[in-house]
């Protein structure tokens, strides 16, 4: 469904994309993820047929990105990061409007069925400058799923929404992703961990890794880390955990809590809990890091990964600040 | 030819329900229904004609000059600015398709507004005996639309250009002034050159020919020509990013 070889853009002098080389399936939804200025928009701005690359070739829904970028046009479903919508019209005079543009037979219809399935159909009569930021969101998509398209194509989907909403456009995606091909970027690890099934880390314009979630986490080079709370102050447990095998540090982090980082290999967990509890401290919490993946993006693309607020990416990309804060715990 | 008509009512509907639109509509009706009873009481008192070709179009050519800017400004630029152009060119429309159908719908809103003033004309009709001149009163109305046309044509352009609808305006005013005064330096010289930059002149065609009952070939073709021209010139920018 998308092909891609050699994708490089230049702005000038700068390389904003670099020789990339990828694939996704139909049915697959594939996860671009990266820094903020990694160079994920300007491939997405050219999957979509906004703009051209400098260099190399690419196949989307099997039509050529260069030659035959009306076809693709028609094939793509695009949510652009910032959800641009005409604030004037109401949602219905909105994806009637879409609609009419991507010439969809019995229009009315299927702006119907996209606006229950992405569940606006209760605002269609409201206008799109008097929604909030999540039922913009969920316009957007309403737009890009009109025409039924091959390729689902979004720039930060579920960037600026609470909890309760990227819950809803994960949901989304997930049925969405059944029968369509999705590529979605996001800078938050735990989206991508959780939608995609495969991931494509890129950094500075270049792929640093692509492979499944969790086979990225298992290629990890790196040990994990689990968290642990006792009641009380804990106080010596620190030279108490010291002498487990498999750890490679412990830290109090606060009165009673701790992290432990842990060597590559078998999971110690429960030789933690049972020399904790045995050692006389009342167990209250014992977790592994959810986040995973994050320490494969710190190592791969030397930068922390960003908070959910902090705000998108520019238009165009920038350079990646190299943060080489990987190991700092270790 | 569909993707104009749907870009089309997009915006003339927005027209209607845009408070910018409305000023200058209200501008344009204030303006010349005060000239107009001016000029009426003017013409009741020496017993002349009305020439509502001089009272309501001169006035009309005037005002257009500065307000078409704004009914322009907003079309591409603000695209820009939002991020809406984004989706546009992601969805099976083409640069021309866009442009045309933007162009047409400001051209439909002043069309409602000079179709306005023919109350003016009616009204003159009415009390003249026996009635006014309506070929000359035809030609005029011709010669404006083409006129706007093009100012209109030379607005799209320049929204085209910036992502800020005052910087669009005022580009648009400043090709329309050079248009304006292009010919004053040689009003009574001869000579080829005299001729060719008196041609260029975007009012002249107006007043010495179609404001004067006169429709010539050559008047409408330059009108068409500048439309054109400036439309494609706005196409062209839009694809520009591709080259980039």
């Amino acid at each position: 469904m998308i092909e891609v070889k050699g994708l490089t853009k230049r702005y000038g002098e700068r390389t904003a994309i670099d020789n990339l080389t990828f694939h996704a399936s139909k049915g697959e939804v594939v996860g671009f993820l990266g820094p903020n200025g990694a160079g994920k928009t300007t491939t997405m701005r050219i999957l979509t047929g906004y703009m051209p690359a400098s260099e190399g070739e690419g196949k989307v829904a099997g039509f050529d990105l260069m030659t035959q970028s009306f076809e693709v046009r028609k094939r793509v479903g695009y949510l652009p990061e910032s959800v641009p919508l005409y604030p004037e019209m109401t949602v219905m005079q909105y994806l009637d409007f879409m609609s009419e543009l991507r010439q969809i037979p019995s229009r009315q219809d299927r702006v119907d069925e996209v606006m229950e399935m992405v569940r606006i159909a209760d605002r269609a009569d409201s206008y799109i400058g008097n929604l909030s930021k999540g039922l913009r969101q969920r316009v957007g998509l309403a737009q890009a799923l009109l025409h039924k398209p091959d390729v689902l194509i979004m720039d930060e989907p579920m960037d600026g929404l609470d909890p309760q909403q990227q819950l809803e456009v994960k949901r989304l995606i997930r049925e969405i992703g059944k029968e369509h091909t999705v590529m979605l970027s996001t800078h938050i690890l735990s989206h991508a961990e959780e939608l995609a099934d495969r991931v494509i880390i890129i950094k500075g314009g270049k792929i640093v890794a692509e492979d499944r979630p969790e086979r990225l986490s298992a290629q990890r080079a790196g040990g994990g880390r689990v968290h642990l709370q006792v009641a009380g102050d804990g106080a010596g447990l620190v030279e108490h955990l010291g002498a487990l095998p498999g750890l490679s540090q412990v830290r109090a982090v606060s009165d009673g809590t701790f992290e432990i980082d842990t060597l590559p290999g078998a999971d110690v967990r429960g030789a933690i809990a049972t020399s904790v509890v045995t050692g006389g401290w009342q167990l209250l919490e014992l977790r592994r890091d959810a986040a995973s993946l994050e320490q494969i993006f710190i190592e791969l693309t030397g930068a922390a990964p960003a908070s959910v607020s902090e705000s998108a990416a520019a238009d165009e990309p920038a350079e990646t600040p190299a943060v080489e804060e990987g190991d700092e715990h270790a | 030819m569909r993707n104009i008509w749907t870009i089309f009512k997009r915006e003339f509907s927005y027209y209607f329900v845009s408070p910018v639109s409305y000023a200058v509509l209200f501008m344009f009706l204030i303006v010349l229904g005060l000239i107009f009873i001016y000029d009426l009481l003017g013409a009741a008192n020496s017993g002349q004609a009305p020439v509502v070709e001089q009272w309501i179009l001169g006035p009309f050519v005037t005002l257009a000059l500065f307000l078409t800017a704004f009914i322009t400004m907003r079309l591409v630029a603000e695209e820009n600015r939002t991020g809406t152009m984004e989706l546009m060119m992601t969805a099976p429309v083409r640069e021309w398709e866009l442009i045309v159908g933007k162009w047409v719908a400001a051209l439909g809103f002043y069309l409602v507004i000079i179709g306005a003033t023919l109350i003016y004309a009616l009204i003159a009709n009415a009390y003249t005996v026996p009635g006014i001149d309506l070929n000359t009163l035809f030609s005029a109305y011709l010669g404006l639309i083409c006129l706007v046309g093009a100012l209109l044509a030379i607005g799209v352009f320049t929204s085209t250009l910036f992502s800020n609808q005052i910087a669009a305006a005022f580009s648009q005013l400043a090709i329309l002034l050079g248009l304006w005064l292009v010919g004053l330096p040689f009003q009574s010289q001869t000579g080829a050159v005299a001729d060719i930059v008196r041609y260029l002149d975007i009012s002249a065609h107006y007043y010495d020919n179609f404001a004067q009952g006169a429709i010539a070939l050559t008047d409408v073709a330059y009108y068409v020509s500048l439309i054109v021209f400036f439309l494609f010139a706005a196409s062209r920018v839009i694809e520009s990013r591709r080259w980039r």
